[in-house]
């Protein structure tokens, strides 16, 4: 997990949950309890959070405070979900978003 | 439906602060906030902020934001959090989301604090996953503890471009170039300095071309622009990087201030559509207010002030003090206010080509353009002086309401004055002890404490170091000056971290003798 | 304002451009040179233009792409962004599902 800071000069070691798994498309990711999702597939290198619905192009975080609603995914098979204001949870199946769902277009 | 004397909108700085002072007065207050946390950005800054004393100067912003949610507590403000206000109807009626439930609430005064959201620029490849906001890379390395990229390209040098590019810096992530279609540079001097000091280039008058990459970003290619904002052909520089940030500005969040019926205007000074208000937030609708950056953007300082204000403002309104005692307790508020709108920066010198300081110097043209005072200039500003032994080395060229260093002396070598603006001035008959308090103070990090005749032909150079790993005394390495570039050889001979510096850790390196004003950042060799 | 909402006026004919397929809104997926198209087409507001298009009208609600929006239709116009009056502000100011909508607290809980 590179790209997690593990000392900060001002911020100090980050307060996290306890670690927790959970899938990415199936496979089994780790992240901390509580964090956005968007922070814990950040920190594994996933980019990529949905294709749109008209040019089936990628987009991934742009906000990350839940205003452009570009980082949404399907969650627990509910599509739309804002992954960068929701807390993760252990054994949440999150899924890339195609369009609308969490079937490839 | 549940009536409150006051409903505040927004727990960001200017929010709290309203509510707090309407509280203290008796008011019923409740502010709702649609994040998980309150505090707005305030915990997402972690640098010192600029000012005097009663503007919580030199302390960093999460902290102020710990303070301010301490003070609402014990003034007994309530605030609830996941609540987003999604409609401000005619009678003060505001419509709540809580939870999976709709609320409607009546407030016999409404104070709006929504900030701002951040402006965005479109250049091809602008929705790749990897393009973000400045706000979105703070949010990720400053609260949830991860990097937003490992090599990043700033677009913007406006304050937050500068501050969010040194920030970039300090959670270890590679900034390659800063990057702005104006031809000067938009924030404060020194905040560029800090920046500029450790190696990062900057590129004024240019912009993105184009992001790079399928699926997400692999490069960026930027171009300089002429006076047309068309680019200039064959000026086209590539950078590989996996991240491009966004500083391009921001709007006020004004669209229930616009339901409800306030009248607004679209002033580019404002940074967009706002409210038309008076001193104290009062907008023309009675009993609504606006504060913060909604109600034009601003600092979170001057935003808290207002916020002050404007809770005043309404515990008048609603009868719970007299007129008299409104403008008692504005009088010392006002005039907090006015201080932080002085100086270069001030809204009222937007935009105004300014050529000389306050003092008649004229400023630094390689600042506004490369984002670091050039040799041939710095000499002429009033904090750099030379003498024998240990003395401060004050780099701020701008005229900035921020005043910490004065006070932080222990032996009055700096002096501002009465004027919060001015540039720092050494005494001359003062005698420097070294204890680097003023180094720490400075929220620009622009001070820097320099012996020329440290021994064996060396001068020291004490600067402000706020990375990770901190070297050790002992290390060697190489000094970079003012322009980021190598300037010669340098080793730590002191590293002092006390909690009085709150994390600004002092690094004294030593150079050859020559170097004592040039040396100005400390690299370890790579070995 | 009234000079902006003047059908009669010229803005003459609309011309292509290279950057016409940039997304500008990123919600609903629509072009600067739709959005151009829009204002040749006689939409001159820019609650016209989010009708007509739905910029705007997506799960952000314009949170992105509002100015972007409103310097396009003013340049396409030929008058300044501050002359254009932004769309309508309405509730929901936030995308909320209809369930939670339509779900009221009760009284007294």
């Amino acid at each position: 997990m590179d790209a997690r800071i593990k000392e900060h000069p001002i911020l100090g070691e980050p307060k996290k949950g306890r670690l927790v798994k959970f899938t990415y498309n199936g496979t089994e990711v780790e992240g901390y309890e509580g964090e956005p999702i968007a922070a814990a597939l950040k920190a594994a290198g996933l980019m990529v959070h949905r294709y749109t619905k008209k040019g089936h192009k990628p987009r991934g975080i742009f906000c990350a405070i839940g205003r452009c609603t570009d980082c949404v995914m399907v969650v627990d098979g509910k599509p739309n979900i804002r992954t960068c204001v929701t807390p993760l949870a252990e054994g949440m199946k999150v899924q890339t978003q195609y369009g609308v769902s969490a079937e490839p277009l | 439906m549940k009536r409150y004397d006051l409903i505040v909108v927004g727990a960001g700085p200017s929010g709290l602060s309203a509510a707090i002072e309407a509280a203290k007065r008796g008011l019923g207050v409740v502010v709702f906030d649609e994040n998980e946390k309150p505090g707005g950005q305030l915990f997402k800054q972690i640098h010192k902020f600029f000012g005097s004393k009663e503007h919580k100067a030199k302390i960093r912003g999460f902290v102020i934001g710990e303070q301010l949610l301490k003070e609402a507590d014990e003034a007994g403000v309530e605030v609830v959090l996941n609540a987003t206000v999604i409609g401000l109807y005619q009678e003060k009626e505001v419509v709540v989301r809580i939870g999976e439930e709709i609320r409607r609430m009546k407030g016999d005064a409404i104070i709006i604090a929504t900030g701002a959201a951040e402006n965005m620029v479109t250049f091809e490849g602008w929705t790749l996953p990897g393009v973000i906001g400045a706000g979105a890379a703070q949010t990720m390395m400053n609260l949830h503890g991860v990097r937003p990229g490992k090599k990043i390209l700033m677009l913007g040098s406006g304050n937050v471009g500068l501050v969010v590019s040194f920030q970039l810096l300090q959670c270890g992530c590679e900034v390659v170039a800063l990057v702005d279609a104006a031809p000067k540079i938009g924030g404060y001097g020194v905040h560029a300095a800090k920046v500029a000091r450790t190696g990062v280039p900057f590129y004024l008058s240019h912009t993105i071309v184009k992001a790079e990459g399928d699926e997400c970003v692999t490069g960026v290619t930027i171009a300089e622009i002429d006076d047309k904002f068309q680019f200039i052909p064959g000026t086209e520089k590539h950078f590989d990087v996996d991240t491009i940030c966004l500083a391009v500005g921001l709007s006020p969040m004004s669209q229930l201030l616009k339901m409800a019926g306030c009248k607004m205007e679209d002033n580019p000074r404002r940074g967009g559509q706002a409210p038309i208000c008076d001193g104290y937030g009062r907008t023309s609708v009675d009993g609504i207010f606006a504060v913060g950056d909604v109600s034009g953007i601003e600092e979170a300082s001057s935003a808290m002030i207002e916020g002050r204000m404007a809770g005043i403002a309404a515990a008048e309104y609603l009868g719970y003090i007299g007129k008299e005692e409104m403008e008692e307790s504005l009088k010392s508020l006002d005039q907090a206010l006015d201080g932080l709108r002085q100086g270069m920066f001030a809204p009222k010198n937007r935009g105004k080509n300014i050529e000389k300081t306050e003092e008649g110097i004229p400023v630094s043209a390689s600042l506004l353009k490369r984002g670091f005072v050039a040799e041939d200039e710095i000499g002429r500003f009033p904090g750099v002086t030379r003498k024998s032994g240990v003395h401060p080395v004050m780099e701020c060229t701008q005229n900035i309401p921020c005043n910490p260093c004065q006070d932080a002396c222990p032996k009055n070598c700096i002096r501002i004055g009465e004027k919060i603006t001015s540039l720092p001035v050494v005494d001359e008959s003062a005698t420097c002890i070294g204890c680097g308090m003023c180094v720490a103070s400075c929220s620009g990090q622009a001070i820097f404490l320099v012996d020329e005749g440290y021994g064996e032909g060396c001068a020291s150079v004490t600067i402000p170091y706020e990375f990770l790993p901190l070297p050790e005394v002992g290390q060697k390495g190489v000094a970079l000056g003012r322009d980021g570039k190598e300037v010669c050889k340098a080793e730590v001979v002191s590293v002092k971290s006390i909690p009085a510096f709150d994390k600004t850790n002092l690094l004294t390196i030593k150079v050859p003798r020559e170097y004592g004003m040039k040396a100005r950042f400390f690299k370890k060799e790579v070995s | 304002m009234g000079q902006v909402n003047d059908r009669s006026r010229d803005i003459g004919a609309f011309v292509e451009a290279p950057d016409d397929d940039m997304v500008i809104c990123r919600c609903e997926e629509i072009t600067k040179g739709e959005i151009r198209r829009a204002v040749h087409d006689g939409m001159f507001t820019l609650t016209e233009v989010r009708r007509y298009l739905r910029t705007g009208m997506g799960l952000c609600q314009g949170q992105t792409c509002a100015k972007l929006v409103k310097g396009i239709v003013a340049r396409e116009l030929g008058v300044s962004p501050a002359e254009l009056e932004p769309a309508t502000s309405r509730a929901p100011m936030r995308p909320i599902e209809m369930r939670v909508f339509a779900n009221e607290a009760k009284e007294g809980e």
